[in-house]
């Protein structure tokens, strides 16, 4: 049994399964298809890698404020957060059970822990399979009731898992938490260190970190890493029901925006915050 | 990787089941349930090969001091003897709460 982290713990500090627990109502989680049910993937054995009994994804219902809850949580120390076949089937079946319910009249509040690096590259086509069923499933969910996003750190949150970050109703991040499509690494291989050093940590958590999603109204609530804060901005998003317009939905906002981009001038952090400073967007 | 199994001589039964740890970077993941018969079953997969005789002597001095007819599978990352016999010790502890 996992008991819950006391108020003032770190939130990066804990497993996935320790998050999930410290997140719902005190006494309420339940793991589903956990440890015991060996539902590892069948994927990394043969490829010289060891698995995880639960295929670094935590399914745990319990409750949130009284109200029914499902927490998914990415574990971001098993293979990266990588989403494999397994993985991605546990997080999509999950949202989509959560829609037949929503659609049926019964709420099942939906939270996203995602640490991940993206796809997990052993099973590729699987996981990127597994990605888009997630991608879709939150798209149809989130009409009927927030779709709550975490990322905390300190993986971060990159590749199709950061979409799906994106399309949630809300995401709550630390300073500590990074959300991009490209990670600093993969962006530093393939356009050159002149385009992104990945060692200049102030400059990538500058770019695609917590406060500057936030500042550039990418993200919704910026909090520490603590257990009680991340625990109380969950429950604030689902108070404030779903957006009028979800951000992923603002094309034109966003295309606007680029267009009135000069792209020969290097941008910054800061620069980017003066131009993309958050005006509520209709939100 | 590596998937060894090794056996040891137990009389008493366990009661419950516990998993702890995480399949991450110098650590390792166990699952812990009683035995079918009176022996201690374990079945390691290790990322790190060529270390049969360590993990023989971690586990071998874990259960001269541990008689517990359990079946373990650990899914191992590198993880130190130090932190295995841990682990081991946090997951009997588990299955006893």
């Amino acid at each position: 049994m996992t008991a819950p982290a006391p108020t003032g713990t770190k939130f990066t500090e804990l497993s996935a399964r320790e998050r999930a627990a410290a997140l719902l109502d005190p006494g309420t989680f339940r793991e589903l298809i956990g440890p015991f049910e060996r539902l590892e993937s069948p994927h990394l054995e043969p490829q010289g890698v060891v698995p995880a009994s639960d295929d670094g994804v935590v399914v745990a219902r319990g409750q949130l404020d009284g109200e029914e809850a499902v927490v998914l949580a990415v574990e971001g120390l098993f293979q990266g957060g990588g989403i494999g076949e397994v993985s991605g089937a546990k997080i999509a079946g999950t949202l989509e059970l959560a829609l037949r319910d929503a659609e049926r009249g019964r709420t099942v509040r939906p939270v996203l822990l995602l640490e991940s690096g993206g796809i997990r590259l052993q099973e590729a086509n699987l996981g990127l399979l597994a990605v888009a069923e997630i991608h879709a499933a939150i798209v149809a969910l989130r009409s009927h009731l927030p779709v709550v996003g975490v990322v905390a750190g300190m993986v971060g949150c990159f590749g199709g898992v950061a979409i799906a970050g994106g399309l949630c109703s809300y995401v709550i991040m630390t300073r500590e938490g990074r959300l991009g499509l490209n990670g600093p690494q993969v962006i530093e291989q393939e356009a050159g260190v002149a385009e992104l050093d990945s060692e200049d940590r102030r400059l990538v958590w500058e770019t695609i970190g917590g406060e500057q999603r936030v500042a550039t109204g990418m993200v919704d609530a910026l909090v520490e890493d603590e257990v009680g804060a991340i625990a109380g901005a969950v429950r604030t998003a689902f108070d404030a029901g779903p957006p009028v317009v979800h951000r992923s939905s603002q094309v034109e906002r966003y295309e606007a925006r680029l267009a009135g981009m000069d792209t020969l001038d290097q941008l910054d952090g800061p620069a980017l915050r003066a131009l993309w400073r958050d005006d509520g967007g209709g939100r | 990787m590596e998937t060894l199994n090794f056996d040891f001589p137990a009389s008493q039964t366990v009661s419950g089941r516990a998993h702890v740890g995480v399949v991450g970077s110098g650590d390792l993941e166990v699952l812990l349930e009683p035995s079918p018969d009176d022996q201690a079953h374990v079945t390691v997969r290790t990322s790190a090969d060529g270390f049969e005789e360590i993990w023989e002597a971690v586990l071998d001095r874990f259960f001269a001091r541990n008689d517990l007819a359990a079946a373990v599978e650990i899914n191992d990352s590198g993880a130190t003897p130090g932190t295995v016999t841990l682990r081991l010790a946090q997951a009997v502890e588990e299955s006893r709460s």
